[in-house]
């Protein structure tokens, strides 16, 4: 039942006294309150549940997780592991 | 979809399995405490990669499997009420009370509609002028800003015809609960997200002290949840005890103050009985007196119901992280998701359905 989602808020405006917006899930356009995070701006991520988002996402937490993995990744290389694939952050910003 | 596939990564999950595995030397019990976590693990299978040194226990975090029977059955009462508009999320609608449920009251012609935000209510109740618009306000603290946004709107705009039948649980007090049986098995906690990107992970520091157990807020893709599992076992290991956040895209230490003040405002602390647990002091919330227009039990005046429990039922044990879902007699006899005997199979989240769903038969 705690099941939150993150989306990229794309229309800020009022409706029924309160802050609301249209939230972007990858495509998907659903509405939410805004009323917890009242400092959010436009093209900025937040938590939705149950129609209210409950955080604004911490883009650079979010984003250095990514970072300490590219340490573990090549640690693990020099120890003798095999890494396939490019590590994410790489491949994320290569994207981006 | 961003933010969320990348923490599905397969590479990055191997890697902390292998750092799992290296860091372990001796049998732990880690208890998940969100249903969500729950389902996650199960269904990822992240339960059968762990080394098997650790075991994952499954916690009371199912608002739908906690929610005593007599709510559900008065949720049903009301429901039937003529002139009623009876308003739940959807995982309510199929939970079974003492004798049915509320998709089986609307196929007897009660008006049970299904919402996805209290808002939606909201909404109803202003249209609605005629009809009284009641919403079953089911949750932890995830779900008690919305729920109470909802009731102070109501408040601030006069709506006479807009009530919550209430019955949010607290998730703190649950887990020292668990940890002060003399049963328990818990060594260390990975904390429910959601709860904590509300709340904030403060309330846990004292726990984590007194009970000498490491807890650790993370979040609901395989990466999360191995990151978590990781930060434990790291401080198993070591013999430390602290609150180590491994949810930083979502959680602070403060949470969320400008939820945390509108639920202060709308909602008090009580006990609360939890389904299959029994009373657990301070661990609900209920509408302060200022709001208490808008608490349906009141309105409604359904009052105390008497309810019984499928005797074969161990859900309670289940929901302490005291069995497994599998150790349950009727576990996929009697007892399935088409012909559930407890919240616990009902919920997607509850851990007897997620066994069911993702196979995990055998006992060990
Ligand atoms: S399998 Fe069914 S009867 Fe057994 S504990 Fe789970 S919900 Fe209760």
């Amino acid at each position: 039942m705690c099941l939150a989602i993150p989306g990229k808020v794309i229309e800020i405006y009022e409706e029924g006294g309160l802050k609301m917006g249209k939230i972007d899930y990858s495509g998907t356009v659903n509405k939410a309150c805004l009323a917890y995070v009242p400092e959010v701006q436009i093209g900025q991520y937040v938590i939705v549940h149950a129609g209210f988002a409950i955080q604004l996402l911490n883009e650079q937490e979010a984003e250095e997780v990514f970072e300490t993995f590219d340490d573990v990744t090549d640690k693990l290389a020099q120890e003798g592991y095999t890494i396939e694939n490019e590590p994410l952050s790489r491949k994320r910003k290569e994207n981006s | 979809m961003k933010y969320i596939d990348e923490y599905r990564n397969p590479e990055l999950v191997r890697e902390l399995l292998e750092q799992i595995r290296r860091t372990v030397s001796r049998p732990w019990v880690i208890m998940e405490i969100c249903g969500g976590q729950t389902h996650s693990i199960l269904k990822n299978g992240i339960d059968q990669m762990l080394p098997k040194e650790i075991e994952l226990v499954h916690g009371p975090g199912c608002p739908v499997c906690v929610t005593p029977l007599e709510l559900i059955d008065q949720a049903i009462a009301i429901a039937k009420k003529e002139n009623v508009i009876f308003t739940s999320f959807g995982d309510m609608l199929r939970v079974p009370g003492s004798h049915s449920d509320l998709f089986q009251a609307r196929s007897e012609g009660a008006d049970v509609r299904m919402v996805y935000s209290p808002l939606e209510a909201l909404n109803l109740a202003r249209q609605h002028p005629d009809k009284e618009v009641v919403f079953f306000a089911v949750g932890f603290e995830t779900t008690a800003p919305g729920n109470a946004m909802a009731v102070f709107q109501a408040h601030k705009e006069g709506l006479k015809n807009f009530s919550e039948l209430v019955s949010h649980v607290l998730v703190p007090p649950a887990m020292e609960a668990l940890l002060q049986s003399p049963q328990n098995r818990v060594n260390a906690y990975l904390a429910a997200g959601h709860v904590c990107a509300v709340m904030g992970w403060w309330e846990y520091e004292p726990i984590a002290e007194k009970y000498k157990v490491p807890i650790v807020p993370t979040g609901f893709e395989p990466v999360d949840i191995l990151k978590g599992i990781l930060a434990a076992v790291r401080q198993l290991e070591k013999g430390e005890h602290f609150v180590e956040n491994q949810y930083g895209r979502a959680v602070t230490r403060d949470g969320n103050k400008a939820a945390q003040e509108i639920v202060n405002r709308v909602f008090e602390v009580i006990d609360r009985k939890w389904r299959g647990i029994g009373t657990i002091p301070k661990s609900g919330l209920k509408l302060r007196k200022e709001f208490r227009d808008y608490d349906a039990a009141l309105k409604f005046s359904v009052g105390d119901l008497q309810t019984e429990e499928p005797a074969i039922c161990i859900s309670g044990l289940i929901l302490q992280g005291l069995k497994k879902p599998n150790e349950c007699p009727a576990f996929g006899k009697q007892c399935t998701p088409r012909t559930p005997l407890g919240a616990t199979m009902v919920s997607s989240e509850g851990a007897c359905a997620a066994y069911y769903r993702y196979h995990r038969f055998k006992t060990e």
